[in-house]
């Protein structure tokens, strides 16, 4: 019997060396391959290897794909696949009641069982009775079905995972001709690897298949998309390719200068496997190094970036402040993490908004845009790049630890189908003068060293006004500090108006800003379509707001700010907005919203 | 080396700046300025390639005083941003103007790494042992003992001997000149620039307000003969007025001997190799100072080894010309992608 789904959500539990981040990959390539909409999280301890079978040591892969409505991870999985004790008691706080757990019945021992943290073995106390509780034998059957081969022992269990993923691949009707390709293609050298992955994988799908546990199969149809190729990327996949392609639209050289830091560090593995395409790649001996050469790279004329993560962003400050006095472009990336100090270093939050906006001394604005989801980094770091270079200003991209490492379908877009970058240089050297400005933008030009006749100093001392000599004159001061804020305020020009789902409501609005863009609209969809009057408006870009920011929030009798933060980005309309109230919805558990308890508190708000 | 006659497109002045220098009379930074102009005149670089990075502190304002491209930046972090410029552009001759505290205390981790990555740049280390910035506090130089304002009782801590932290960090190129010797330094900055990766000139400079003389046993008119060891490739360790006076290995040390003396000659006397990739006769000379030595002055280390930036740059070239990928929307397309119709 086989059963339609529109969505499910499926999470993959196991030891942190229990190969859960593969299967849950393998699972989502098949799956996205099909046509579905897909969101995927890895969620693994910051620890390379916590102690075995412990709570802390559980790493897990939440993956949720359907045909429509598939807006983020979702809240609790329908199908958990828990390859140890520990994996089923971490997951336990979060499951829907009748959500099927598949079990490795043989990791359940009694030493293994009290090292979870259970009191009893959950598998015979009746504690599950809510659960629809499949126990399969996967190490024992794992360990037989490639006795013949030969492999160390240590070799055999790591094939665990690819029998849980062949139950998972039954259960759904998938195919499993793509994970055996890449299997076939990863370990060509290692053809014995290649087999025995491919025999336990095919042999946890022939169990499922055997056994009558399962009721049902089921069938997640294809999704309705817009025509085009697609890929599932990541986050940090799509903001190194986003920068990549503008540096190619700008028709300058990427430069990246960095520090590895989580969760940003992706950003420079996928990068430099592409110098290919022109990337310089330096790897700095610290966070400041890191912001400092990009700095010197975009005075010499690269499209200059630097990725990070709070703390290293708290290091970088100092040379920002120089990016903003220099006029330089600059993108820094910060993908976000549970703060303050080392804080949640593998978990998400939106917690280095002010940080971004206000963390530097003297007034130092620079532009702050935040991307919404997985795939969306690639267009929010295309217009990082963008305005840094067309206005000549630092430019703080936020993206954060949910998007970076979660993943997506992203429709591929191809080079001739973005914008062109023009940097803003001069070519008459008549015209020319350091801090001379764009009437429209106040950007000054991009002139760079190497190019005769405009040789010219910069720094971090206070400019004069268009010479750029070094000036304490009181009003000059004054008056640069206005430019700069000014020059700012003016990409807002430049970028489009703030968009409402909803047009008809008029009671709540719901706003929300970042990488939680797809659970709000998620939440905010449902209750539109139980003719709920909700609506809802989502920033990305923070600084400057977009112009009508002010008659979006007009209409509404009652307004709620969610972000994963103690309040920051409310913190801050509330500044420039005192007209209205900003109510805050506000999370700060190292966790992405849900649905669920977005609902209920909108649900609430509207029947105050 | 051998004077050359030169063809020089500019004069030294000419790589000058509008601006008005704002250095104390009598500062030592001022011969340096006129050097650095003179080398770049005598090396017929062109303007608009020498570009001048500099940090925080009263020698950080040289790239004000230089009519190219420069970069007052921020304290400490010259390095960084110097190689930033060197990535991008390597085909510009980048000078760091810094400090002992500049490079040295606050900057400390880029100084290092900048001479371990071996970057083709060149840092002028002015070396003054005091904060003159900031009216007069120790540095990481300042000998042991030194009264200064944030002093009064003398320092307890041992200081950095700029010589020995490069090699350490296996510095390929490493020099020390006196600020009062305008030929000395247009000669060494020369070898410097030539040099293919990270050359440190160290600059034994004169604070004349809050460190004056610190250096003047080395640089004074009567004791500079008998002070300064001036060192040249290939050729032996001679110092004194009377050019008598040479050092000798004697076992694991190095001692001062006299020509004529004890049955002293010429051939007792060590010949300088600067270019020699063994470290430890080089890093002997940089550690001699008075009472008992003269300082040894000149290219001590001029070593050749591959540049960070050409290895950089290699790699790059070699993926850019063997990618399986001609654009990047041949990327976009690779792997696995699915069509929706």
């Amino acid at each position: 019997m086989k059963t339609t789904l529109d969505k499910v959500v499926i999470k993959f539990a196991g030891d942190s060396g229990d190969g859960m981040q593969l299967a849950g990959t393998l699972f989502t390539d098949t799956t996205a391959n099909l046509g579905n909409q897909i969101a995927t999280f890895p969620d693994y301890p910051s620890e390379i290897r916590a102690p075995q079978g412990t709570v802390a040591g559980v790493s897990g892969f939440q993956v949720h794909f359907g045909t429509a409505g598939v807006h983020s991870i979702g809240d609790a999985p329908d199908v958990l696949i828990a390859m140890n004790p520990a994996a089923l008691k971490a997951n336990l706080i979060n499951l829907k009641s009748k959500c099927t757990i598949i079990v490795d019945g043989d990791s359940f021992s009694k030493k293994t069982i009290e090292k979870a943290g259970f009191e009893t073995n959950p598998l015979e106390d009746g504690s599950l009775g809510d659960y629809q509780v499949i126990e399969a034998p996967v190490t024992s059957l794992t360990k037989t079905s490639i006795a013949d081969l030969g492999l160390d022992n240590k070799s055999v269990i790591r094939c665990k995972n690819m029998f849980a993923l062949g139950m998972v691949f039954w259960l759904f009707n998938e195919p499993l001709e793509q994970t055996i390709d890449f299997f076939n293609q990863k370990f060509g050298k290692k053809p014995l690897i290649a087999q025995a992955n491919i025999t336990v994988l095919k042999t946890g799908h022939n169990f499922a298949e055997t056994i009558e546990a399962f009721t049902t199969s089921y069938v997640v149809p294809p999704a309705k998309k817009a025509p085009g190729t697609y890929r599932n990327i990541t986050g940090n996949e799509s903001t190194a390719w986003g920068l990549m392609a503008a540096a190619k639209k700008a028709n300058r050289d990427l430069f990246l200068g960095t520090y590895p830091i989580t969760p940003a560090t992706d950003i420079l593995h996928e990068l430099t496997k592409h110098k290919w395409s022109g990337v310089k790649i330096f790897q700095a001996e610290d966070e400041i190094a890191g912001v400092c050469s990009a700095i010197g790279a975009s005075f010499a004329g690269d499209l200059a970036v630097t990725t990070t993560s709070g703390p290293g962003m708290a290091l970088k400050t100092e040379a920002i402040g120089l990016a903003i006095m220099a006029e330089l472009p600059l993108v820094i990336v910060n993908v976000q993490r549970g703060g303050p100090s080392t804080g949640l270093p593998t978990k998400t939050e939106q917690s280095d908004l002010s940080q971004a906006l206000f963390g530097r001394n003297g007034d130092s604005p620079a532009v702050v845009i935040a991307a919404s989801s997985p795939a969306s980094c690639f267009d929010w770091a295309f217009e990082a790049c963008r305005i840094a270079v067309e206005h000549m200003t630092p430019v703080i991209l936020l993206t954060e630890s949910y998007i970076a490492n979660g993943a997506e379908p992203w429709k591929v877009k191809l080079l001739d189908e973005l914008k062109e970058i023009c940097p803003n240089t001069c070519n008459n050297v008549e015209e020319w003068a350091p801090y001379k400005r764009n009437a429209e933008t106040l950007a000054r030009k991009w002139v760079t060293p190497g190019t005769p006749g405009y040789e010219h100093r910069i720094g971090g001392l206070e400019k004069e006004d268009e010479t750029g000599n070094v000036s304490y004159m009181p009003l000059n001061h004054e008056k640069m500090i206005q430019l700069r804020d000014e020059k700012v305020a003016k990409v807002a020009v430049d970028i489009p108006l703030q968009r409402v789902k909803g047009k008809d409501a008029n009671k709540l609005l719901v706003i929300g800003w970042g990488g939680q863009f797809g659970i709000l609209f998620g939440a905010v969809n449902e209750m539109q379509q139980d003719g709920k009057n909700i609506a809802f408006t989502h920033f990305n870009y923070i600084n400057p707001l977009p112009q009508n920011t002010k008659q979006v929030f007009e209409k509404f009798e009652r307004i709620i700010v969610c972000e994963l933060n103690n309040g920051q980005f409310a913190n801050y309309l509330q500044a420039q907005f005192p007209e209205f109230k900003f109510e805050r919805y506000n999370k700060m558990q190292g966790l992405p919203f849900q649905i669920k308890e977005l609902k209920e508190q909108f649900n609430q708000l509207l029947e105050d | 080396m051998e004077t050359e006659t030169i063809q020089c497109a500019l004069k030294p002045k000419e790589y000058g700046s509008d601006q008005e220098v704002k250095w104390c009379p009598g500062c030592g930074d001022y011969g340096v300025l006129s050097a650095v102009q003179k080398t770049l005149s005598e090396l017929n670089i062109p303007k608009e390639d020498a570009t001048f990075i500099s940090g925080i502190g009263c020698s950080s304002r040289f790239p004000y005083y230089m009519g190219c491209y420069g970069f007052h930046t921020i304290h400490g972090r010259a390095a960084g941003i110097a190689t930033g410029t060197k990535i991008a552009n390597p085909n510009l001759s980048v000078w760091m103007a810094s400090g002992d505290g500049d490079s040295l205390a606050i900057g400390g981790n880029h100084f290092i790494h900048a001479v371990r990555r071996n970057i083709d740049i060149n840092l002028l280390l002015f070396n003054n042992e005091i904060y003159g910035l900031t009216k007069g506090q120790y540095s990481p130089t300042s000998e042991k003992g030194k009264v200064t304002k944030s002093s009064p009782h003398g320092t307890v801590e041992e200081p950095f001997n700029p010589g020995e932290l490069a090699l350490g960090a296996n510095s390929q190129f490493f020099a020390r000149v006196v600020d009062t010797d305008v030929k000395m330094m247009v000669e060494v900055f020369k070898q410097a620039e030539q040099h293919k990766g990270f050359a440190v000139v160290e600059i034994l400079q004169n604070c004349v307000i809050f460190n004056d003389k610190t250096h003047g046993i080395i640089t004074g008119k009567e004791t500079k003969a008998d002070h300064q060891l001036f060192l040249r490739h290939g050729e032996p360790m001679l110092f004194g007025a009377e050019k008598n006076k040479g050092i000798r290995l004697n076992g694991l040390r190095l001692e001062v001997v006299t020509l004529g003396e004890n049955g002293i000659t010429e051939a007792d006397i060590l010949v300088h190799d600067a270019e020699n990739k063994d470290k430890t006769l080089q890093y002997m000379l940089t550690q001699l100072k008075h009472p008992d030595f003269p300082v040894a002055l000149g290219v001590i280390r001029g070593a050749t080894a591959v540049t960070y930036d050409d290895a950089l740059h290699a790699q790059r070239d070699d993926e850019m010309a063997n990618s399986k990928f001609a654009s990047l929307d041949d990327l976009f397309l690779s792997g696995n992608t699915f069509k929706v119709e």
